[in-house]
């Protein structure tokens, strides 16, 4: 039990922070702009499909520090003649323009790449057992995914709280009007602040391709997860973001990990039913089969109860 | 307008309904139009809630497919003996449970617009969809459940067997259907979701509820979504889960977009439109969803009010007779601007097409000569540079027929 | 890609008002996914029929007399709605001869709709060709006059599978993992009762069912595995479900055997590579390598040459294409009830050499049954281009392979 209690636990924390990674780069966007994008997940997978392009020519760690850039320009280009030319139409338009570009993108990393798994591959310098617990080993290319992500959360506090940029993003969250009269370029920093958004993402894509398999579903199963934890976390709260990660990441991992269900818990109260009762199904759940839809069950229930979700401030 | 003008639309829209099947009556086109009956109510649906509303929602698909499973529940029974009525009124029991969903889901979910209600309805899209493959029994898991819609007592006659008898129920109750939902928006209610959608503040100070205001027409539109999933089960004679999942939420958000929000008629343009590109796109190119991908990016950014909205643009134009001026400055741009892109398709497939021969526009072209991609690249280079040449002109001419010089005022 | 693009509105008006009906070629339809998630099998699929048409008939002299075969792709994106779509351009255009494989909801929507149809049109009549869709349903409960299977069902691969592992006394807890769908249920359901059945002492170790498609990392299930102690993994899983499944057991460092149904080619051999190298073990029809006759290593070499970037990964199309033209000559006929009558029973010694045996009272087809393993030794024909291929290990004749059906055939009546 003890054994499976770890794993469940360094499982959770490895997915937990790969979302935050996506999670940061969302809840920024949506601060800034008043956007949320739909597309942020597809950014993700374009990460890891140029990463696996440059890794066949280059190894992985050019691949590492490349394809988030080539991401994020992507990003802060698509900011500028695409999100900027319909931010006049209000934000339904943008929404509907990042739900578009989801979709474009995926038919588009399909027209390039073809819609086979892709052989993304970890480097072989990572490709050690970090150490090895109750038979299972823990990879060390897992270590340095968990590394990454909190090497990305440090530097992201730091750079938002402590320096002089970071606190020019924050009073354009705030009061876009008043920094724009203070005479910063209000417009350029929404574009910076995009193409760092989707970077981050690319830069998760090009981290988690390898272990999760670079697939061009990939952004799908992501996508509304994603989508699910900054709206938890509290829109425009990276702190809250920060929490809602480890929080969904945990608790699908752990729900994977039990073995209870329905039946466990009516035979706690003495009921018992038949097995051709009607609703059989309902009584056959069990925590597991379920885990994938957790993270809904919980934005539902946040939404109704506490709107601005766990840390947000702000409703509009 | 008058109302004699008025009815004169209504009865052209059913005399297009009823005679369709007439002028084109091959198996394939009858399918095409049972999808698009299918479509223009759904699409319709959404408009309520996103167009006139203002609810962005990403779970439309929940109610027309409640509607649409329900519906097959009630042919298995008319196949059992269950029960003993005509299938004429299986769309309206599809309705009926899709009210009954938006009731108990609208409760809690309408109490705020904007990233709340678009949130709660993805998060309740994505419950309901998984919840279908884990209940069984009710949603038949992926396969879906099937049932027959010869069963029950026949209409004067029509065992509907055949697919153009169901089109012409289902033309029925699509008249019925946009008949009601355009009756809906003359209503006091109707007129309060513009009014909540443009400012809740606003009406509530002039004594609305918003919610309330809202969760009417959210309920309204969940009884439409459910017509068209009961419609869908007729056509079909069966249901899965695809039919309530995200996907078909997005379409639904595609088609009411592409053809234009704002406008009641806009739903229905983009219903036709989706339609076709479904069916009939789909077997020319495996690239038709890059190719819908670009054309609704290409909509969001040029037609922020879709192609009813781009009609509509030229209602000024018409009324003050000028435009007759538009035809030449719209050819001069129109024909570069489809030379650019049909050029610009033809170089995507032959990307695609990697080492085999291409068969496009009746040309067959090798992407192993570097003269066809060379030829490609500067006629689309030119169409590209004779659209942007003409574009000023165009411009003037829109501005001299919309614009009303001094003397006429 | 072969598909002709024209105007879009010339094309509009030909269709909608009913393309003329010159019935000079056989016209055979492919319908499976050719574009979104699942396309990549869909096409190459198609591109396995499409070659194997005109390497055996069209650029020989034809079937009856002359006439060619016309492969006609039609695009079902794998859903069940967009099936009924292509079927309705299909009976449109005359077509009554439909080849579909993947996805066992299609497989079953479809049948439904050809009975349902056939039943109300009778002169108009369609064939449908299944050759992968394995749901045991279809020849069973479901079976259909107008059905013929060229695949053997989900429990058929399962009883070889579990005389195999039934045969390695050192496997002595099993785990069961699959996808939350009715394929992986059957698989569940019968390998723990022929395991069962065959080897008591085997425990079953754990049964879990995931999502189709949603699972972002598997590594939570391998912990689940690891903890349980399991000495063998079954899994129904197919696609990126399979790879990843795989990836994160080898990941974890566990060195057990995997037995799948799915689990190669379309660049699942390409991704597993060393890393799956003796773990991985496939059940399938067909040998793989070493290839048994020069007549298929032919075969497998000419389509190479022409799609050198695809394998031939389904060799039961062949089998299907071949004998639906021997029925065709056969009978003399393109119309369904005939070929029909001439498909059930018929014994055909395929491209391997082997005779086949389609049972005519639930048309469901035999042939040996193959267990693979994922190696890159004593590989002459690998998949991917990769170096990495499938070595058969084990087969059985198909006079083994026969299990009961409860099939009750409405036979119509002419």
């Amino acid at each position: 039990m003890l054994d499976v209690l770890i794993f469940a636990t360094l499982n959770g924390v490895v997915t937990g922070l790969l979302l935050f990674m996506l999670a940061a780069g969302l809840t920024l966007i949506f601060s800034m702009m008043g956007v949320l994008n739909f597309a942020h997940a597809s950014f993700y997978m374009l990460g890891a499909y140029c990463a696996y392009s440059i890794s066949l020519y280059f190894g992985f760690w050019v691949g590492l520090l490349v394809a988030p850039l080539i991401v994020g320009v992507l990003g802060a280009l698509i900011e500028r003649y695409g999100l900027r030319r319909v931010h006049q139409s209000g934000h339904v338009a943008e929404l509907v323009f990042t739900f578009g570009l989801a979709f474009l993108i995926e038919e588009s990393v399909q027209f390039f790449w073809g819609r086979d798994t892709k052989n993304y591959q970890s480097p072989d310098i990572l490709d050690f057992a970090l150490f090895t617990l109750f038979g299972q080993e823990f990879s060390a290319y897992r270590g340095f995914m968990i590394a990454i992500s909190v090497g990305i959360f440090i530097g992201l506090y730091f750079v938002l709280t402590r320096t002089r940029i970071g606190i020019i993003i924050q009073a354009a969250i705030t009061h876009p009007k008043t920094v724009a009269n203070l005479g910063h370029n209000v417009p350029l920093i929404f574009m910076g602040v995009f193409g760092a958004g989707t970077a981050l993402a690319g830069l998760a894509g090009v981290i988690a391709g390898p272990v999760l398999t670079t697939f061009p579903g990939m952004a799908v199963v992501l996508g509304s997860i994603v989508f699910v934890i900054v709206v938890i976390g509290g829109l425009g709260s990276l702190a809250g973001a920060f929490i809602a990660s480890l929080l969904i990441g945990l608790l699908q991992s752990y729900a994977i990990a039990s073995d209870v269900g329905m039946q466990d818990l009516l035979n706690v109260f003495g009921i018992d039913f038949p097995y051709d009762h009607p609703l059989a199904d309902l009584w056959g759940l069990t925590l597991p089969q379920i885990a994938p839809i957790l993270p809904f069950l919980l934005l539902i229930l946040v939404l109704i109860f506490r709107p601005t979700g766990l840390l947000g401030k702000r409703e509009e | 307008m008058t109302l004699l003008k008025k009815m004169s639309v209504w009865v052209a829209y059913l005399a297009v309904l009823l005679l369709l099947p007439q002028l084109f009556d091959s198996i394939l086109a009858i399918s095409v139009f049972n999808q698009m009956a299918i479509a223009i109510v759904f699409a319709l649906s959404y408009n309520m809630l996103l167009g006139q509303g203002g609810m962005l929602s990403f779970g439309h698909a929940v109610y027309f497919g409640m509607g649409g499973f329900l519906a097959v529940h009630a042919l298995l029974m008319l196949e059992t003996e269950t029960v003993h009525f005509s299938i004429i009124w299986i769309p309206l029991i599809g309705g009926l449970f899709g009210l009954l969903a938006a009731i108990f889901i609208g409760s809690f979910s309408t109490r705020k617009a904007g990233t709340v209600f678009a949130m709660i309805s993805l998060g309740i899209g994505e419950l309901i969809a998984a919840s279908s493959l884990i209940f069984v029994d009710f949603f038949g898991g992926e396969a879906g459940i099937s049932g027959d819609r010869t069963y029950g007592p026949t209409f004067f006659g029509i065992d509907f067997a055949q697919n153009v008898e169901v089109y012409y129920l289902a033309a029925g109750w699509v008249f019925i259907s946009t008949v009601f939902m355009y009756l809906f928006t003359q209503t006091p209610a109707g007129r309060m979701a513009n009014a909540v959608r443009d400012n809740p503040v606003r009406a509530e100070f002039i004594g609305y509820s918003a919610r309330h205001v809202r969760f009417i027409s959210f309920c309204a539109s969940g009884l439409f979504a459910g017509i068209a999933g009961g419609l869908f089960a007729l056509n079909y004679e069966f249901i899965t889960e695809e039919n309530l999942n995200a996907a078909t939420s997005g379409r639904v958000l595609l088609m009411a977009y592409i053809g234009g929000l704002g406008y009641f008629i806009g739903p229905i343009i983009g219903a036709v439109l989706l339609t076709l590109m479904n069916s009939l796109l789909s077997n020319y190119t495996e690239l038709w969803m890059l190719y819908l991908g670009i054309l609704f990016l290409l909509t969001v950014m040029f037609l922020p009010r879709g192609f009813a909205g781009f009609i509509m643009m030229h209602q000024l134009a018409w009324v003050r007779g000028k435009l007759r001026d538009l035809v030449v400055p719209y050819l001069m741009t129109g024909i570069p601007a489809l030379t650019f892109m049909l050029s610009l398709i033809a170089l995507i497939e032959l990307v695609h097409a990697e080492a085999e021969s291409l068969h496009i526009y009746g040309l067959t072209l090798d992407p192993s000569l570097e003269g066809t991609w060379i030829v490609l690249v500067v006629i689309a280079a030119a169409a590209l540079y004779g659209t942007r040449r003409s574009l000023p002109q165009l411009r003037a001419a829109w501005h001299s027929a919309n614009h009303i010089p001094d003397e006429e005022r | 890609m072969t598909t002709p693009i024209r105007l879009l509105l010339i094309t509009l008006f030909a269709t909608l008002c009913g393309v003329s009906t010159a019935q000079e070629p056989v016209r055979i339809a492919f319908m499976d996914p050719l574009s979104g998630g699942f396309a990549s099998i869909g096409n190459s699929g198609l591109k396995q029929l499409q070659f194997a048409a005109d390497y055996f008939y069209n650029s020989k002299n034809g079937i009856l007399g002359g006439r060619k075969i016309e492969i006609v792709p039609l695009d079902n994106k794998q859903s069940p709605t967009d099936t009924q779509i292509q079927f309705r351009r299909a009976v449109s255009e005359g077509i009554q001869i439909i080849f579909q494989g993947n996805s066992s909801a299609v497989a079953n929507t479809l049948n439904a709709t050809i009975s349902r149809h056939n039943s109300r049109n009778p002169g108009q009549e369609v064939l449908q060709i299944n050759y992968s869709a394995v749901d045991p349903i279809l020849t069973e409960a479901e079976c259909s006059f107008w059905h013929f299977r060229f695949d053997a069902h989900a429990i058929m691969k399962l009883n070889i599978l579990t005389d195999f592992i039934a045969k390695d006394t050192a496997i002595k807890s099993v785990y069961i993992i699959g996808q939350d769908y009715s394929f992986g249920h059957v698989v569940a359901d019968n390998a723990v009762r022929l395991l069962q059945e065959k080897r008591p002492d085997i425990s079953i170790a754990g049964t879990e069912f995931h999502p189709i498609g949603q699972v972002k990392d598997f590594t939570p299930y391998v912990t689940k595995i690891v903890a349980s102690g399991a000495d063998a993994v079954i899994t129904g899983n197919y696609g990126a479900d399979m790879v990843s499944l795989a990836k994160s057991i080898i990941d974890s460092g566990l060195d057990l055997p995997i037995y799948t149904f799915y689990a190669a080619y379309d660049g699942i051999t390409a991704t597993l590579g060393a890393d799956g190298k003796n773990k991985i073990r496939l059940i399938h029809n067909e040998v793989s390598n070493p290839i048994p006759t020069e007549e298929r290593k032919a075969f497998i070499r000419a389509f190479k040459a022409v799609n050198p970037d695809n394998d031939v990964t389904q060799p039961r199309i062949i089998n299907a294409l071949q004998m639906l033209v021997t029925a065709i000559e056969k009978s003399q006929s393109t119309d369904p009830y005939d070929i029909a009558l001439a498909l059930e029973d018929m014994r055909f010694t395929n491209l391997s050499g082997e005779e086949i045996w389609m049972r005519g009272t639930d048309h469901q087809v035999f042939q040996s049954l193959n267990i693979s393993v994922h190696t890159d030794e004593g590989i002459e024909f690998d998949a991917d281009n990769s170096g990495f291929g499938l070595f058969t290990e084990y087969s059985v004749p198909a006079a083994e392979t026969i299990v009961e059906s409860s099939c009750q055939m409405d036979r119509p009546s002419r």
